[in-house]
């Protein structure tokens, strides 16, 4: 089963590695992996989406909680959640595929961030199976480059990951 | 005070009423060499190796309550101590380990005798910290030690590199560590607690299993208290050993997969299993599906949640010190007027006696040959039980765990996570130094004698008594036993030509080496050691039996209960 894990971690050198280390050694799955500092420099929130049996997750989140720098572990897919990730897509864009590729783009509300004769860059944001689906839409011998960020995720309404 | 960030180091360790320190200097720590010589209180202890350096100060620790401090250089002296961190990770040892590193600048530039050490050590250590800055030291240190000894303990390392040794700035060691991200639980869930209590009232077939958080909680007293109370069984595993007295009736001997038939058919066919600082390790309950055949309600008390629920589902999942939970088990039970049912556990004792009168730790001795199990008798016989025991790793650690009888805590020192060869010398000299006035054998093998060797040196120098018994067969011995056993009978790589003659080899270093051939002069040569050779470091070597292979035995991949329990089963 699928997991998004959001973790706040202290904002050192060396914690990513931690967590990462931490994955490879146990032999558990890592889908994506974010990070960032947060609102107090001094904490980074961290997303691991993982897959694993009921069983394996329950490790992970105690070995997550048990690196001295973790301060709070959830498994934020145990109750309804958001989960947003950033796609830059890099197209050739040329004769008749331009138009298409713009409307495309409008249909999945994305937004066409660079613009040459022969490109576009196309920015887009949801949740996975959005992005999948824009990729699906689009021919792949068009598509020079893709960097998607990982999902970011938070729990929804009163939910809150905070010290 | 300004002081430099060496002298801080020192400082540091003298707050923390260091008394021995284990290392080996080089040229990034010769600023702290330089500062630990100018002053007392804390003592240095040269090895020869610092894997030793690291093994005397994890036997030191395990020995005592106290924290084992190693201190060693960068480069090749970090990785030379990388196994011995690792063996005091595997079994939860309090440490502090200070390394040198390259100048801050040379960092990452490929410098001489640069290692990224905090990137080597990361998972084996319980943390680690790379110190960049001198006023960062003494905090850093503080919350070592803090980190090392406070919840499920660990070794914790701190890297410094040179120039910030050298640096220099005001000095204060602070008072009081809190860490937002780490607050152990140390008092377990009260409901929790109830529910184990009432589990176990209503047991039928109960078994007390125990491991080395026992040992490390200094919860002994308290676990031969409440298991008194109870009058259940009990067994210690390879590490928990001496955390119930070895001789008292109740106790059932050690589980797995060298352990009794008596201790592993009560842990297979119990209904109710009160698991106390053991983590169902795959060498004490062999194949879990094979475990989990038989229905059977687990309690488990542990400090590290990660522990619990791990290798086998829990019913009732207790984290908090072992100790603190103990205790209030044994409150309210005593505050309670329920006991367990006479006539089941009266049953279930029948039923344990039986398994007992197996008597699976029977092997025949000879009077032409010297059988390794009898010199472990012997020196348990002439040292009164009374010796802290350590060992290396192979056939010879299991002889020692089972025919030495522990009926203390901290007197049996071995490495059972890792699996170390050449621990057993460096854990006597740890030991030794502090407890100066016990007696303190090392049960080894000539394998893995030889892997830690050189420390016959530092025993010369620091006046080190112990007395090592080499059960010499000329094997290595629990490779022979697998091989025989499961490869057919061809014993690839695991006999060992070209041996030194141990006794010449421990005289040429100073020491006192006695070569022992016939049954008849163990006892003899044992007592000489003890008494005529008292303040000697003696080096017993005994030309054991060289088929000779440890019973009984789960072999890997099997379930607790299908054993062999001597040679004649196979």
């Amino acid at each position: 089963m699928r997991h998004v894990i959001s973790l706040l971690i202290e904002n050192e050198s060396g914690a990513l590695s931690r967590v990462s280390g931490l994955f490879s050694a146990r032999g558990y799955n890592i889908e994506s992996l974010t990070v960032a500092p947060t609102e107090d420099a001094s904490m980074s929130r961290m997303t691991i989406v993982t897959s694993g049996s009921d069983d394996i997750i329950e490790q992970i989140t105690k070995q997550l909680n048990k690196l001295i720098e973790v301060v709070k572990v959830v498994d934020i897919s145990e109750a309804a959640h958001i989960e947003r990730e950033l796609m830059l897509v890099k197209i050739r864009a040329t004769g008749k595929d331009r138009e298409e590729i713009k409307r495309t783009a409008d249909i999945f509300r994305a937004r066409i961030i660079d613009v040459t004769d022969a490109s576009y860059v196309v920015e887009l944001t949801g949740n996975q199976s959005k992005l999948d689906a824009f990729i699906g839409a689009i021919d792949p011998a068009l598509i020079l480059e893709t960097v998607r960020s990982g999902v970011c995720g938070i729990g929804r309404g009163d939910r809150v990951l905070k010290l | 005070m300004v002081l430099t960030g060496a002298e801080i180091v020192i400082r540091c360790l003298q707050e923390e009423k260091v008394e021995y320190v284990f290392g080996y200097p080089g040229g990034a720590v010769l600023y702290i060499y330089d500062a630990l010589f100018q002053q007392e209180a804390v003592r240095h202890v040269l090895v020869r190796h610092e894997q030793a350096a690291v093994h005397a100060a994890d036997g030191y620790a395990r020995s005592t309550e106290k924290v084992g401090v190693a201190l060693v250089t960068s480069g090749p002296g970090a990785t030379n101590a990388v196994t011995g961190i690792a063996t005091a990770f595997c079994d939860s040892i309090p440490m502090v380990i200070i390394s040198g590193q390259v100048p801050t600048a040379a960092i990452g530039q490929d410098a001489f005798q640069e290692v990224d050490t905090v990137g080597i050590t990361r998972p084996c250590v319980k943390h680690n910290f790379l110190v960049k800055d001198v006023r960062d030291i003494a905090a850093t240190i503080k919350k070592a030690f803090y980190l090392a000894k406070t919840g499920r303990p660990g070794p914790v390392l701190v890297d410094i590199p040179k120039d910030v040794s050298m640096h220099k700035c005001e000095f204060e060691y602070p008072k009081e560590i809190s860490m937002r991200s780490y607050n152990p639980v140390v008092k377990g869930h009260s409901g929790q607690i109830k529910k184990a209590v009432q589990l176990l009232l209503e047991a039928k077939r109960p078994m007390i299993y125990t491991g080395g958080g026992v040992v490390l909680a200094n919860a002994a007293e308290q676990l031969t208290k409440l298991t008194r109370l109870l009058g259940f069984p009990i067994t210690n595993t390879l590490m928990g050993l001496g955390g119930y007295p070895a001789s008292d009736r109740q106790y059932l001997g050690m589980p797995g997969m060298h352990g009794t038939y008596e201790a592993n058919m009560s842990m297979h066919y119990s209904d109710v299993l009160l698991a106390v600082g053991a983590r169902f390790d795959d060498r004490v309950i062999g194949l879990p599906s094979h475990f989990a055949e038989e229905p059977r309600k687990i309690i488990h008390i542990d400090i590290d949640p990660s522990s619990i629920s791990k290798r086998v589902k829990v019913d009732v999942p207790i984290v908090g010190d072992v100790k603190e939970v103990l205790e209030e088990m044994i409150r309210q039970l005593e505050s309670g007027e329920a006991r367990p049912n006479p006539e089941a556990v009266a049953a279930w004792w029948k039923q344990v006696e039986e398994w007992r009168g197996r008597n699976c730790m029977a092997y025949k001795n000879s009077d032409e040959i010297i059988k390794p199990q009898f010199v472990v008798q012997k020196l348990w016989e002439v040292t009164g039980g009374e010796a802290i025991v350590t060992s290396d790793v192979g056939q010879h650690q299991m002889w020692a765990a089972q025919y030495y009888r522990f009926d203390k805590p901290r007197r049996w020192l071995n490495s059972g996570g890792l699996g170390t060869m050449g621990v057993g010398m460096p854990y006597a000299m740890g030991a030794k130094l502090a407890n100066p006035d016990m007696p303190v054998a090392c049960i080894t093998g000539e394998a893995s004698i030889q892997m830690n060797i050189q420390e016959l040196s530092t025993c010369k120098q620091f006046r080190l008594p112990i007395k090592i018994c080499n059960l010499n067969n000329r094997y290595l011995g629990m490779v022979r036993q697998w091989q025989q056993l499961f490869h057919g009978q061809r014993y690839s790589e695991s006999y060992m030509d070209s041996l030194p003659d141990f006794a010449k080899l421990a005289e040429a270093y100073g020491h006192v080496g006695i070569r022992v051939d016939k049954p008849c002069d163990v006892e003899g040569a044992i007592r000489e050691a003890f008494t005529t050779h008292k303040n000697d470091l003696v080096f017993l070597d005994f030309q054991i039996d060289q088929t000779e292979n440890v019973y009984p035995m789960v072999q890997g991949g099997k379930g607790l209960t299908e054993m062999i329990l001597s040679a004649e089963d196979l």
